[in-house]
């Protein structure tokens, strides 16, 4: 995909974000926030027999933050505690695919940090 | 305005291939160079370059001479009485640091500073330092139009304010605050008046005997000159009383293991081999801008803030908001504003619809972004001033600020962007 396509794949999923909206009953729930730019989401999730049942998060701020929870949320779906935990940074901005500048990196990691935080519960770093 | 077509061609960035199109609207960060001032620190780096004030060598002489030449010249710039009261030093944060490190000493619990919520973090956090003294910092309103509020700034200056402290210009919200006048007030309290500069002097004419502040600071880099080099102009008997900054070579007189004496006013606050280059090259940049004229630089981007209200209200870009005076007097080039606006988020409420919150606001991060791929340079976020966005009930901004290279033709393209942009956004949804 060229420079284009991909802005539009971003914009794609920041105007219809998937996995939109709060898990009920979660088993986890955490707040990331960026007081310099006002950036915000809550992930919430439901794990059961080691396994992401439901992902779902709501948040603020700017396209490349919103759109990089939505990516996350279905990359992590389904997905069992291990598999969540092998995912690094480098592959999530990865699969953001277009180049960021040190600022906007921290935009789109601040839902991957979140996920990161959950996992602390269950054994990751 | 065929004239600052011209002005422009004398900045070297603007001929690069990779720049031809470039709108730099980014000057309250930091300006570009014209040709002149890179040309004048060549020229001392490929001629006269040895430390100054010390080496008995005629190369050595002469730069300590084109150095001191450089003080006169800036001295002159801001009408003050004397060289001796212009020090030498990094930038506006350096200048404010040693004011509160060397003012802060005679302070005691109790006492107070005031300052202004629109003040730059240069202008709080030196200050703050003093609070674990007991010394208080008191912050001056502003309007709901986003002037200083005047009534609260006389009724936040009592007895105890021993240092008022305020910015000529505010880079977020453009302001030009009426210094003269809050000088006088404070002097008639018994307080010390200090003006930060840094966004007025590179911008306007500014004359320390006019405003009739004890001390001013402001930065080269902001002002086409170098970074790295900044001025404290100080009132001659206070830079005598005061206690130096940093100690090292050149503040001193005499060293012994029983103690040190200093150097007289301004070398005893200029520890260390100073930026050489840096002043001789602010030398230079004054030169350009009085060739140029304070008054026509202030004229000119009256001008182009003038013509971005009038563009805003004319292209009634839905969702826009932006901040600051509407009048072009009362007001230096500098445009912040909001697509939508992000207010800071309230922990306790947050996402009460348990949903996205986005609604039609385009973040600033994003506003600067798609500028910039249209190449249009913006500068996106707190800009150094986080209580006055607080104040204002948001986390960000983007800011176009102005210079002599910017013409009307900048200010046309920020808003056909901007227009674009709304559609991208709005687009889908
Ligand atoms: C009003 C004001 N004061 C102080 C500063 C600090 O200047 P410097 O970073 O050159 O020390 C700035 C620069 O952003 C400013 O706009």
């Amino acid at each position: 995909m060229d420079d284009e396509e991909q802005m539009e794949f971003i914009m794609e999923h920041y105007r219809h974000p998937h996995n939109s909206g709060v898990v009920e009953n979660p088993t986890d729930e955490i707040t990331e926030y960026n007081p310099v730019c006002g950036d915000a989401v809550k992930v919430s999730m439901l794990i059961k027999d080691n396994r992401v049942q439901d992902i779902r998060f709501v948040g603020r701020g700017c396209s490349i933050s919103q759109a990089s929870a939505s990516i996350l949320t279905d990359e992590a779906r389904g997905k069992n505690i291990e598999e969540l935990k092998k995912i690094t940074e480098k592959e999530h901005l990865d699969s953001i695919g277009i180049k960021l500048g040190p600022s906007r990196e921290k935009c789109a990691l601040l839902s991957f940090n979140a996920l990161k935080k959950i996992l602390v519960k269950y054994g990751g770093e | 305005m065929a004239q600052w077509e011209k002005i422009k061609q004398d900045f070297p960035i603007f001929h690069s291939e990779k720049n031809r199109n470039l709108t730099y609207l980014d000057s309250a960060a930091t300006s570009q160079k014209p040709k002149k001032v890179i040309d004048a620190v060549t020229y001392f780096y490929e001629n006269y370059y040895s430390n100054v004030h010390r080496g008995i060598y005629s190369l050595s002489e002469i730069a300590t001479d084109m150095y001191e030449k450089a003080r006169e010249n800036v001295s002159s710039f801001i009408g003050s009485a004397s060289p001796e009261q212009v020090v030498f030093l990094r930038n506006t944060t350096e200048a404010l640091n040693l004011l509160s490190y060397t003012l802060g000493r005679d302070l005691v619990a109790g006492d107070e500073v005031l300052i202004s919520i629109m003040e730059h973090h240069s202008n709080i956090v030196p200050w703050q330092f003093l609070e674990e003294r007991g010394i208080k910092v008191s912050y001056t309103d502003i309007t709901e139009e986003g002037k200083l509020d005047m009534e609260d700034f006389s009724r936040k200056l009592t007895p105890r304010t021993r240092i008022v402290s305020m910015t000529q210009v505010s880079n977020l919200l453009g302001t030009i605050n009426p210094v003269r006048v809050m000088g006088k007030m404070a002097h008639d309290n018994g307080s010390i008046f200090i003006v930060d500069g840094a966004q007025s002097v590179p911008h306007m004419k500014v004359d320390v005997r006019d405003i009739g502040c004890d001390f001013l600071a402001f930065s080269g880099h902001k002002m086409l000159g170098p970074s790295g080099i900044g001025v404290l102009y100080g009132k001659q008997e206070m830079l005598e009383e005061m206690h130096p900054f940093l100690g090292g070579g050149e503040m001193i007189r005499t060293v012994s293991t029983s103690g040190s004496t200093w150097n007289d006013v301004p070398l005893k606050f200029e520890a260390g081999t100073p930026n050489m280059e840096g002043a001789i090259g602010l030398s230079a940049a004054v030169d350009y801008l009085d060739e140029i004229g304070m008054d026509q630089v202030r004229d000119h981007e009256m001008d182009l803030i003038h013509y971005t209200l009038k563009l805003e209200e004319e292209y009634n870009i839905d969702d826009l908001v932006s901040y600051g005076p509407r009048n072009p007097d009362a007001r230096g080039g500098v445009y912040s504003f909001n697509m939508g606006e992000i207010p800071p988020m309230d922990m306790d409420s947050q996402f009460r619809d348990n949903g996205m919150v986005i609604g039609s606001s385009v973040h600033p991060h994003d506003v600067s972004s798609s500028l910039d791929e249209a190449d249009v340079a913006v500068r996106s976020g707190h800009h150094c001033a986080m209580p006055l966005n607080h104040r204002l009930g948001v986390v960000a901004t983007s800011r176009a600020s102005y210079y002599i290279y910017n013409t009307r033709n900048d200010v046309e393209k920020l808003f056909d962007q901007l227009e674009k942009i709304r559609k991208v956004y709005d687009h889908g949804r």
